[in-house]
């Protein structure tokens, strides 16, 4: 009986591309198609972004109403910079939060980092990129640390971390010594990079120009591969005016942003790590391995996957991430004190990444969901620091923000179990 | 089902079996979980492993599937020796085991759980490669799947099924082992992996089935092997087998002259009413 149903499904039509030969499938072809499956893959609760942009949108629409000033070219620019740093440390707790783990000592480690970098220059007379990179092994090393904890002995990263927050700030504070403060050299490039290194606008517009041309022809291989495969390709009329709007989106923020001080160097170099960072998760082996030990880690075992080694790899980026972000941060400050990555840091890169669409319970999310939640927050932050409002206000409403992201994540998975997309 | 018996038998006859168990044991502390088991599988045969819980069933499994690691006896696969030190090792043979409890990820659509593991990839994935072989896989099994771009979690159980042994068939496994692959599936669902196991049996899979339900034993097992309290207990080829033969093999009935009696006995009753 299933020999004459496995003949049958081998002599079906070849015109059909081999994903699109089920009757029961519903086809969404062009432009009018791609419309109608957003709107269905919505209603079904799979909002991806959605919410975080239409927050973003409202955010910015209210503190405009407020404050004339807060869209201007000048507080964006400051927005972006305010971004990068935390938003930086945002990507370690994406790709730790995926595997279902959680790394609370990040702001000890950007602190960490901070100190290394301010004592290897000016006390210990270390050429900068040593001191740099002096500071991001040491952080690396921490990641590992927690790895082999975790790994051999099974405790909760939660607890792990909790130890490594206290620890390492001790240590920050030791390494800072009796002073406490170390002023950076303002001529150093590193504080050149966190305060005043911006690309000219031709070098911004050409940022701009590769990233939309990268996207269109990575869209476009693809769509060439599936179709020699056998499979559909996407319509070409869809990749231009994805790859269209892009491009509009991001020579109109050049523009804007480049009629005062332009696009960071720092803030271009965070939007290059989430890049690099998505690309692979979604691409390689080792970021369908993160999913899959996020998703089921005993299934990821199960089938091969080596699950300590991807454990203490994500935990070496969220840590290597921390202090990428703490140079970040020193960098803008133009110094490295005792509260360096102390206070909120830790939370608010937590947040961002949940705001940002980063499911806490793992499997879930994407390297955009640092880029997207931290500007949600730093745009809360920015707006009512305009509006002369303490930071008592700011900390409640950041709270309130996240309270309702975690609450959308929450209504949406319900409505993915309902409608069969869990 | 009686057609059939010709067929599996001229493999056990003519053929070296590809898995062979001989002498396997093995205790956890004080509790002997297996002893001195036995056990063949041909090429092109569905055998049963049957037993009441703790008869042994799953350490049997756990053994095969690189788990544990025997305390005594030998495993033969394609006439060779050889030791299973790990789940890789088990795949690397050619034995791939489905485990009771699915063991998918749900996030993931079907192509990544299908290819999990073993991501088909230079660099960076090819996920047409993979996506192809995923229907021309799913298509051979009949399997009744949308879309492959779907998270699994979306699936019905018996999708979810078909997934799970679609994807032990990726590395092309000479023999295949199903954990209870039909509990907690439904009459129709229960079927299609039915149909789904006479089809692993047609591409010549040697295929193990562990399972409590004897209708689906019976519906499509060649011969079905009894297990009770970790030792052998019997041997049966399905045809030439009633239901309460093999339940008396696996509750121990027929250690037992007075058990046997009674039941002879309530039979007899039974006809007479």
């Amino acid at each position: 009986m299933s020999k004459n149903k496995t003949t049958a499904a081998n002599e079906s039509p070849a015109e059909l591309a081999a994903d699109v030969l089920d009757e029961r499938l519903i086809r969404h072809e062009g432009l009018g198609g791609a419309v109608r499956a957003f709107f269905q893959r919505v209603r079904g609760g799979d909002l991806g972004s959605l919410p975080v942009v239409i927050g973003l949108v409202l955010i910015w629409a209210i503190f405009q109403i407020l404050n004339q000033n807060f869209l201007s070219s000048n507080n964006l620019v400051d927005l972006t910079m305010q971004s990068a740093a935390t938003g930086t440390i945002a990507i370690g707790v994406v790709l730790v939060l995926l595997i279902a783990q959680i790394d609370l000592s990040i702001g000890s480690i950007s602190g960490l980092a901070a100190a290394i970098l301010a004592v290897g220059m000016t006390q210990l007379g270390w050429p900068i990129w040593l001191a740099v990179i002096v500071a991001l092994l040491a952080a690396i090393a921490i990641g590992l640390l927690y790895g082999i904890l975790y790994t051999r002995f099974g405790v909760p990263t939660f607890v792990i971390t909790l130890a490594g927050l206290l620890a390492v700030l001790g240590l920050q504070l030791k390494i800072l010594g009796p002073n406490g403060s170390i002023n950076l050299p303002y001529e150093s490039w590193i504080v050149q990079l966190g305060t005043s290194m911006f690309f000219p606008p031709w070098a911004a517009y050409a940022l701009a120009i590769i990233a939309a041309l990268g996207m269109f022809f990575s869209d476009w291989f693809r769509s060439r591969r599936r179709v020699r495969a056998g499979l559909t390709g996407n319509s070409v009329t869809l990749m231009f005016i994805k790859a269209g709007l892009l491009l509009a989106l991001l020579l109109v923020a050049v523009w804007y942003l480049a009629t005062t001080r332009g696009v960071g160097v720092m803030f271009a170099l965070f939007v290059a790590f989430v890049v690099i960072m998505n690309f692979f998760l979604t691409r390689t082996r080792w970021g369908r391995a993160v999913y899959a030990v996020g998703g089921n880690v005993e299934a990821a075992r199960r089938a091969g996957i080596k699950v300590n080694r991807i454990v203490i790899s994500v935990l070496m980026l969220g840590t290597l991430f921390a202090a990428i972000g703490g140079l970040f941060a020193t960098g803008r400050l133009t110094a490295a004190t005792l509260s360096s990555g102390g206070g909120d840091t830790n939370l608010v890169a937590i947040a961002a990444a949940v705001i940002g669409g980063t499911s806490l319970f793992g499997g879930r999310g994407s390297a955009y969901s640092a880029l997207l939640g931290i500007f949600v927050i730093q745009s809360i932050s920015n707006g009512l620091s305009l509006l002369n409002l303490d930071s008592s206000i700011r900390y409640m409403i950041t709270g309130a923000v996240l309270l309702l992201a975690v609450i959308i994540d929450a209504l949406s998975r319900r409505s993915r179990a309902t409608h069969g997309q869990a | 089902m009686t057609m059939e018996a010709p067929l599996a038998e001229q493999p056990t006859l003519q053929r070296e079996p590809v898995l062979s168990l001989r002498g396997i044991s093995k205790n956890f502390g004080a509790v002997q979980a297996l002893t001195d088991v036995d056990m063949d599988i041909f090429a092109g045969e569905v055998v049963a492993i049957v037993g009441d819980n703790g008869a042994g069933k799953s350490t049997l499994v756990k053994i095969l599937a690189g788990v544990h690691g025997p305390d005594a006896g030998t495993i033969m696969f394609d006439g060779r020796r050889v030791t299973i030190p790990s789940p890789a090792a088990a795949r690397a043979l050619g034995l791939a085991i489905v485990f009771q409890d699915l063991s998918l990820c749900d996030n993931l659509d079907v192509v990544s759980n299908l290819f999990l593991g073993r991501e088909v990839s230079d660099f960076t994935l090819n996920e047409e490669e993979m996506e192809k072989h995923s229907w021309t896989l799913l298509r051979q099994l009949s399997a009744k799947i949308p879309s492959v771009r779907i998270a699994v979690a979306s699936l019905s159980g018996g999708q979810r099924q078909t997934v799970a042994i679609a994807r032990s068939l990726i590395g092309d496994p000479q023999v295949v082992i199903l954990d209870e692959p039909t509990a907690a599936l439904g009459v129709a669902q229960t079927a299609e992996v039915l149909n789904l196991i006479e089809n692993l049996r047609e591409r010549g899979l040697g295929v193990v089935l562990i399972s409590h339900n004897m209708a689906d034993v019976q519906a499509v097992a060649d011969r079905v092997v009894v297990l009770r309290l970790g030792r052998n207990n019997g041997d049966f080829r399905i045809p030439e087998v009633s239901y309460e033969e093999i339940i008396s093999a696996i509750t121990g009935a027929t250690d037992n002259a007075v058990t046997r009696r009674a039941t002879a006995h309530g039979t007899h009753e039974g006809s007479d009413s």
